[in-house]
C-alpha cells in the first residue's frame, strides 16, 4: 500500500480532536447590551442549551427570563435610591455538564448578581457549587433532580418540583391506568434522565411490577432499535423514558414500527408538543408529566406578554424561568440591594403569586408544594389530565378555580376539555 | 431467535447508511489522501434540503403519490450537495492541495463547523420531523419485521454500490480516477485533467451522501444540523474497517459496523450480566435474589462499539479489513 500508515493515523487523531472540541464549536455570546447612561447596571445570568438537540427548551427558558427582565426595566425600578437596568447575560451550556461549569465561571467572573438556570439537571448540579462559592444565588426553573438541593447550598433554589416527587406520580397514574405487570424503563444516561427513570422505577417496584434490566441511550441517542429490539423481546406493558423530547420522539416512533404495543410514558423532558411532530401518530395516546403547573394554566397576563414579545407560545418551563427571574428582582427591591449577600435572605424567605402560582421556598430551596402534571398526547397536542397538588389530584378547571385569585384567567384562556382525573396518588 | 433477527435486520439498515456514507470518505481519501470531514455534514445537508423540499410539496396539497413527494425530495438534495461538494473542493481543497497534509485535514474541520452554523442560520436549533407521508407497512419474517423503509433502504444501497463499482471500472471517468488515484502526476502526463476528477470525485461522493441523507431521514424520522457529526464519524471508522480508499472495504465497514452496532447493543446487558455467570460473592448474589439482574454494561455503549472497532483495527490491521488492495484504490 502506498499510502503512509502515517496520513491515516493524522487523521484519526484529527477525528479524536475533533470529537473533543466538537461540542466547544460554538464560543457562547454574550447578548450585546446597549450602555446605560448614569443607571446601575445589574447583571443577571441565564443558562440553558441554545444548540444541540434541545435547544427549543433553552430558548424557551431564557425567553422567559428575559420577558421578566424586560417588564422590568419597562417599570423602572429604584433600588438604593438609583435607577436600575437589568441586563440579561444569556449563555449556552449546550447541555454539556462540562460547558456548563465554564459558562458558570464566566457569569461569576462577569459579576452576575444572580443566575437564572440552567436548564439540564446535569449541568445545573455541578455548576451550582460555582455559584455558591461565589455567593450568587441560582434558581433553575426546569433542573428536577433531588440532589440539586441535597448539597446543603445556600444559594440554591428551584421553581419545579423534585424528581423525588415527579417519579411517583407519573408511575402511580401508569400503575392505575395501564395495570402493568412487567414494566421497561429506558434512559438518557444524564443526571436528569437517571434519576428520573430510577423514581420511576422505584415507584414501580415497589407497587409489586417486575421492572427489567435498565436500557440506556445517551441524550445524542437517535438509533433505539436495537434496544427496543431487545425490550420487545421481553414483552413488556409500559415502557418508561428518562429523558428529552429530541430523543424521545424517535425513540417511540421507532418502537410503535417494531410493534411494541406497551403503553409509553416519559418525564417532563419529553413532556411537549414536538413529541408529536417527531414521533407522528405513534405519539398519540402517550402519558407525560411535568414537575409543575402546565403552561395553560399559567397567568394570562404571562401568556399574552410571551406571545406578544416572542411571536411563538411558550413550550415548557417559560413561566417558571419568568417567575424565577421576578423572584430576584422582588427580593433585590425587598432588600433595597443589588448585593448577592444581602438580597439573599429576602429571596429565601419570598412569598411570590407569579406566573406559575405561589411561590415560598423551603429551608432547602426546593419550591414548597410543588404541583405535578400529568398529560396525554391527544390529537399532537399534550392535554393535561390530572394536576397532582400535595395528595389531591385535579383537572385544569378544579385547580384554576382553587387557586382562584391568582390563576383565574387562566381558566377563561382554556376552557378545559379535560377527562376525568386520575385516582389520587401519593 | 425472533429477536436475534430483528437485530440484524436493523443492523443491515443501518449499516447500509454507514457504508453509502463511507463510500464517501473512501473515493476522496483514495484521490488526494484527504478525510474529509465535512463529507458527515453534506449528508445532512441533503437531509435537510429533503425535508425541506417534501415539506413544501405536501404543504401545497398536490395530489401526488407519496413516493413520488419523496423522490422530489431525493431529486432536490442531490443536485444541492453535488454543489455543496463542488464549493468545498474549489474553495477549501484546492488551494490546498500541495501544502502539507495537515492543512487541509484542519480545513475539513473548519468546513464541518461552517456547514453546520450555516444550516443553523437556515434551518434552525430545532429537530426537524421527516412528515410521515408513506405507509410502512412491515412484513414478517422469522417473527421479526422488515418496514418497507427498511427494505427501501438496503436494496438502494445495494444499486448504489453496484452503480458506483461499474462507474469506477467501466467508464472512461471512472478510469480517470483510478489513475489518478494511483499517480496524480503520471495521470497529468497520460492527458487526465487531474482538477476536474477530483472536482468530480467530490460531486460523486457528495451526491452519495444527499441519497444518505435521506435515508437516514426517512428511517429515523428526525433531521437535525449537528446530525452530520455522528454520522461522519461513524462512517469514517467504517471507512478505516474496510480498508480506506478500498470501495469494496468501505461497503463490507459500513454493514459490518451497522452489525456490530446493533448487536452489541441488543446483547452486551445479558452477557454481562454478573446473574448468569457463575455468583462470585454472597453480596452480588443478594443483589440477583433482589433484581434479578446485576448488569455491568448496558445498551448506552451503542456508539463506543464503532469507535472500539476503529482502534482494534487500526492496533492490529491499520490497513484495514481488505486494505491490501489499495493499489486499485478509486
Amino acid at each position: 500500500m502506498n499510502v503512509p500508515v502515517k496520513a491515516l493515523s493524522l487523521s484519526v487523531a484529527a477525528a479524536v480532536l475533533m470529537m473533543g472540541c466538537g461540542k466547544q464549536e460554538e464560543a457562547p455570546k454574550p447578548v450585546a447590551a446597549p450602555v446605560a447612561p448614569p443607571v446601575t447596571v445589574v447583571k443577571l445570568g441565564h443558562v440553558g442549551p441554545l444548540t444541540g438537540g434541545i435547544a427549543h427548551l433553552g430558548k424557551d427558558n431564557e425567553n422567559g427570563a428575559r420577558l421578566a427582565i424586560e417588564e422590568a426595566n419597562a417599570a423602572g425600578i429604584k433600588i438604593g435610591g438609583n435607577p436600575v437596568k437589568f441586563e440579561l447575560i444569556a449563555e449556552d451550556d449546550q447541555a454539556d455538564p462540562k460547558i456548563g461549569n465554564t459558562v458558570a465561571q464566566k457569569l461569576v467572573d462577569a459579576k452576575v448578581v444572580g443566575v437564572v438556570g440552567h436548564l439540564n439537571s446535569g449541568t445545573t448540579i455541578p455548576a451550582s457549587a460555582i455559584y455558591n462559592q461565589a455567593g450568587i444565588p441560582m434558581i433553575s426553573g426546569s433542573a428536577t433532580n433531588p440532589a440539586l438541593t441535597e448539597q446543603g447550598f445556600k444559594t440554591v433554589f428551584r421553581v419545579v418540583g423534585r424528581d423525588d416527587q415527579q417519579g411517583p406520580a407519573v408511575a402511580n397514574y401508569l400503575i392505575a391506568s395501564a395495570k402493568p405487570k412487567v414494566a421497561a424503563v429506558i434512559d438518557d444516561a444524564t443526571a436528569y434522565g437517571e434519576g428520573l427513570a430510577n423514581e420511576v422505577e422505584k415507584a414501580l417496584k415497589a407497587a409489586g411490577v417486575k421492572v427489567l434490566p435498565r436500557e440506556k441511550g445517551t441524550d445524542k441517542t437517535v438509533d433505539w432499535k436495537a434496544v427496543l429490539t431487545k425490550i420487545k423481546g421481553k414483552k413488556p406493558d409500559v415502557v418508561f423514558y428518562g429523558g428529552m423530547d429530541a430523543t424521545g420522539g424517535p425513540l417511540l416512533r421507532q418502537a410503535r414500527e417494531l410493534k411494541i404495543s406497551a403503553a409509553f410514558a416519559f418525564g417532563d423532558g419529553a413532556c411537549t408538543d414536538k413529541m408529536a411532530e417527531l414521533a407522528g401518530p405513534a405519539a398519540e395516546g402517550m402519558i407525560c408529566s411535568q414537575a409543575g403547573i402546565p403552561v395553560q394554566a399559567s397567568g394570562k397576563k404571562f401568556l399574552d406578554a410571551y406571545k406578544a414579545r416572542f411571536n411563538v407560545e411558550p413550550i415548557l418551563y417559560a413561566p417558571f424561568t419568568y417567575d424565577a427571574a421576578m423572584l430576584m428582582i422582588e427580593a433585590m427591591k425587598k432588600a433595597d440591594s443589588t448585593d448577592p449577600a444581602k438580597f439573599l435572605p429576602a429571596l429565601a424567605a419570598s412569598d411570590f403569586n407569579g406566573a406559575s402560582g405561589n411561590i415560598r421556598f423551603d429551608e432547602k430551596g426546593d419550591r414548597k408544594d410543588a404541583e405535578m402534571t400529568i398529560f396525554a398526547m391527544k390529537d399532537g397536542k399534550i392535554v393535561p389530565l390530572a394536576i397532582i397538588k400535595g395528595d389531591k389530584s385535579l383537572t385544569l378547571d378544579e385547580y384554576a378555580a382553587l387557586s382562584a385569585p391568582a390563576a383565574a384567567p387562566a381558566a377563561e384562556a382554556k376552557p378545559a376539555e379535560t377527562p376525568a382525573a386520575a385516582p389520587a396518588q401519593k | 431467535m425472533d429477536i436475534f433477527l430483528q437485530q440484524i435486520i436493523n443492523g443491515l439498515t443501518t449499516g447500509s447508511v454507514y457504508a453509502i456514507v463511507a463510500l464517501g470518505y473512501t473515493m476522496v481519501y483514495g484521490v488526494i489522501q484527504l478525510i474529509n470531514f465535512a463529507h458527515g455534514d453534506v449528508v445532512m445537508v441533503g437531509a435537510m434540503v429533503a425535508f425541506t423540499v417534501i415539506m413544501g410539496v405536501v404543504g401545497m396539497g398536490l395530489p401526488l403519490p407519496p413516493f413520488m413527494i419523496v423522490l422530489a425530495g431525493v431529486l432536490a438534495a442531490i443536485p444541492a450537495c453535488m454543489a455543496v461538494g463542488f464549493l468545498l473542493e474549489r474553495a477549501a481543497y484546492r488551494p490546498l492541495r500541495h501544502a502539507p497534509r495537515l492543512a487541509p485535514l484542519i480545513t475539513a474541520i473548519g468546513m464541518s463547523i461552517i456547514l453546520q452554523q450555516v444550516a443553523l442560520l437556515i434551518w434552525g436549533r430545532d429537530p426537524r420531523a421527516f412528515p410521515q407521508i408513506m405507509d410502512n407497512p412491515s412484513f414478517a419474517i422469522g417473527g421479526a419485521a422488515i418496514s418497507a423503509v427498511q427494505i427501501a433502504i438496503i436494496l438502494l444501497s445495494v444499486a448504489l454500490m453496484a452503480g458506483l463499482t461499474w462507474f469506477v471500472y467501466r467508464t472512461k471517468f471512472g478510469i480517470a480516477m483510478r489513475a489518478t488515484a494511483e499517480n496524480v502526476n503520471i495521470a497529468g502526463l497520460m492527458g487526465i485533467d487531474a482538477n476536474r476528477v477530483i472536482a468530480g470525485t467530490f460531486i460523486i461522493a457528495a451526491a452519495l451522501g444527499a441519497v444518505a441523507g435521506v435515508m437516514y431521514g426517512t428511517y429515523y424520522g428526525i433531521a437535525h444540523y449537528t446530525m452530520g457529526f455522528i454520522l461522519g464519524l461513524k462512517a469514517f471508522s467504517a471507512a478505516v474497517l474496510g480498508g480506506i480508499g478500498n470501495l469494496a472495504g468501505a461497503m463490507l465497514g459500513g454493514l459490518l459496523l451497522g452489525l456490530v452496532e446493533a448487536l452489541g447493543a441488543g446483547y452486551i446487558g445479558e452477557f454481562t450480566d454478573l446473574c448468569r455467570w457463575p455468583v462470585v460473592s454472597a453480596m452480588l448474589a443478594e443483589r440477583c435474589a433482589a433484581d434479578g439482574h446485576v448488569v455491568l454494561f448496558g445498551s448506552n455503549y451503542q456508539d463506543v462499539f464503532a469507535f472500539a472497532v476503529l482502534i482494534l483495527v487500526l492496533v492490529f490491521r491499520p490497513s484495514g479489513l481488505l486494505g491490501e488492495r489499495v493499489s486499485e484504490r478509486a
